[in-house]
């Protein structure tokens, strides 16, 4: 009896520090970055001109380059792990990665696993890559459609139910696409700005984005969920806001060749300096 | 009581945000569960099928006269014993995919006439049978050549001695490894996921990607399939297995 009492005793203190240091910031990432001079930011590697392999096979792209900014502000080396939509949340939770810029949409029930920060760097639509041959214009012309799709795009699901699409999900883009090409199906649904991307390669002649852009959603980077409300995610706030304000985020855009999103010159309207001539 | 069911786990999910049981209170994730389970056991059920035949078939052939035709079944077991499952499904999907005929429903779209269903059954049913074959192999080498003698000398044709005397005798020595190989394959159906076969591995990560709150789940969801699944075949080949025993043989 006297050793329950003590094990009781034992395991409501060690919930009862527990619940006190959840509340408090530990900082340990940002502790553990500095402490070690090297950030370790998970990045795409498929998904071009945001973070892809260039041809002597380094990862580049403006996701990359912000990355590097985060790095060179926090004055250190800068570590880059290439993370998939189907594996990037988790990568974060396991500290595998510090810090996640990865084309990741900013969705509610994402929020409670990772630390997302705002303001939202970019954002984008989704849209169908299909052949013109099709001729499509408009979304219902998709229903009892095969369109291929990727693991882990939130849209997947929205396409099949509000049009009745048969959404076959590949691990990779480079599958889904090849499938597109291989005409198992009649369109790959993905972001809009992706699909500009690689329509402007010059790589799909005979393709187009047919269909008028929905579900436009702003894109978020992520820290670990315990940073989200220390230093970390502050800081990473206070880049997202400066990238904004000094047009960084515009310049990067025109740097990789993306097509100019009205979100940037409106976020950048937003957070204008009121002293600024 | 299904209301009552329902409300625990989502409040379980409210309360625990790594632990949404979605599958218990939406229907279309339950759908998605139950699909997916659904072809992960036939894909099991069909491959396991194919591949003891394959075996069967590739062990008799491996007794052939002709050095062409034991040349072929060598062939075949070195490429698809040596290398990764994974590459064979992408292989055959996308490569080989792209030879068998094709039908047009719309006039664009061409519909090969094997799914990626059909290259996952094919391409798992000779990657397990290249094993099995050998482990048939194995069995039939351990028939004593007296014994064929015996049957030659009764006047057995090959072929029937050795579907009446080596193949019986033979299976009973060969269901231990058997049994091994066919619990690897029903565990490799979940590399289909890779030509986006619908089998629960790929539902699985659909529903954590759409809702990263249940992934814990899902994978409990997963390993408690399989466990279940593997139980299943192992108990039935345990019971064949003393079903098949004849006292004194063997062991």
């Amino acid at each position: 009896m006297k050793t329950l009492t003590t094990l009781t005793t034992a395991f409501a203190v060690l919930c009862s520090t527990t619940a006190v240091t959840a509340a408090e910031c530990s900082n340990d990432t940002w502790n553990k970055v500095m402490s070690s001079g090297k950030l370790v930011v998970g990045v795409k590697a498929d998904y071009k001109p945001w973070g892809y392999r260039n041809a002597d096979g380094s990862l580049v792209g403006m996701e990359i380059d912000m990355a590097q900014d985060v790095a060179d502000t926090m004055g250190v080396e800068l570590e880059l792990v290439p993370v998939q939509s189907s594996n990037r949340m988790q990568f974060l939770e396991q500290g595998k990665i510090d810090l996640m810029i990865a084309t990741m949409s900013d969705r509610k029930d994402r929020r409670e696993i990772v630390g997302i920060v705002g303001p939202n760097y970019y954002t984008s639509g989704t849209n169908l890559l299909a052949p013109d041959a099709l001729a499509f214009a408009d979304w219902e012309q998709i229903r009892d459609k095969p369109i291929c799709g990727k693991q882990g795009a939130f849209y997947n699901q929205i396409v099949e139910e509000r049009y009745g699409a048969q959404v076959i999900a590949f691990t990779g883009n480079a599958e889904a696409k090849q499938a597109l090409r291989d005409k198992k199906c009649v369109g790959f649904v993905y972001d809009d700005s992706s699909i500009m991307a690689d329509l402007a390669s010059g790589e799909w002649d005979g393709f187009g984005m047919p269909m008028p852009t929905e579900d436009d959603n702003p894109w978020a980077l992520a820290v670990p969920k315990a940073e989200e409300n220390c230093v970390f995610g502050r800081f990473m706030s206070g880049m997202q806001y400066n990238w904004h304000v000094d047009g960084t985020l515009i310049a990067l855009e025109e740097k990789w060749g993306i097509q100019a999103t009205s979100y940037l010159a409106k976020e950048q309207e937003r957070f204008k300096d009121w002293l600024a001539d | 009581m299904l209301e009552a069911f329902q409300e625990f786990f989502r409040q379980f999910a409210a309360d625990h945000p790594t632990w949404n049981f979605i599958f218990f209170y939406e229907e279309r994730q339950w759908n998605k569960v139950i699909s997916g389970l659904w072809m992960t056991i036939k894909l099991s059920v069909v491959c396991v099928i194919f591949s003891v035949i394959i075996g069967i078939v590739g062990a008799a052939m491996q007794g052939a006269r002709s050095a062409i035709v034991r040349g072929i079944v060598q062939g075949y077991i070195q490429f698809f014993r040596n290398t990764p499952p994974f590459v064979q499904l992408l292989f055959f999907y996308f490569a080989l995919g792209r030879f068998t005929p094709t039908y047009s429903p719309d006039g664009w779209l061409e519909v090969p006439i094997i799914s990626n269903v059909g290259w996952a059954i094919i391409s798992l049913s000779f990657f397990a049978g290249a094993f099995n074959v050998e482990i048939f192999r194995a069995g039939v080498e351990a028939v004593p050549k007296s014994t064929q003698e015996a049957s030659e000398a009764l006047g057995f044709t090959r072929l029937q001695t050795f579907a009446y005397i080596v193949l019986p005798l033979a299976l009973r020595v060969s269901i231990p490894s058997l049994n091994n190989n066919l619990v690897n394959l029903v565990k490799t159906t979940t590399q289909a996921f890779v030509i986006a076969v619908p089998e629960l591995l790929y539902q699985s990560i659909t529903i954590w990607n759409d809702f990263p709150s249940a992934q814990n789940p899902m994978m409990l969801v997963l390993f408690i399939s399989y466990l279940a699944l593997v139980g299943i075949l192992v108990l039935g080949m345990n019971k064949w297995e003393r079903s098949m025993r004849i006292p004194g043989y063997g062991a």
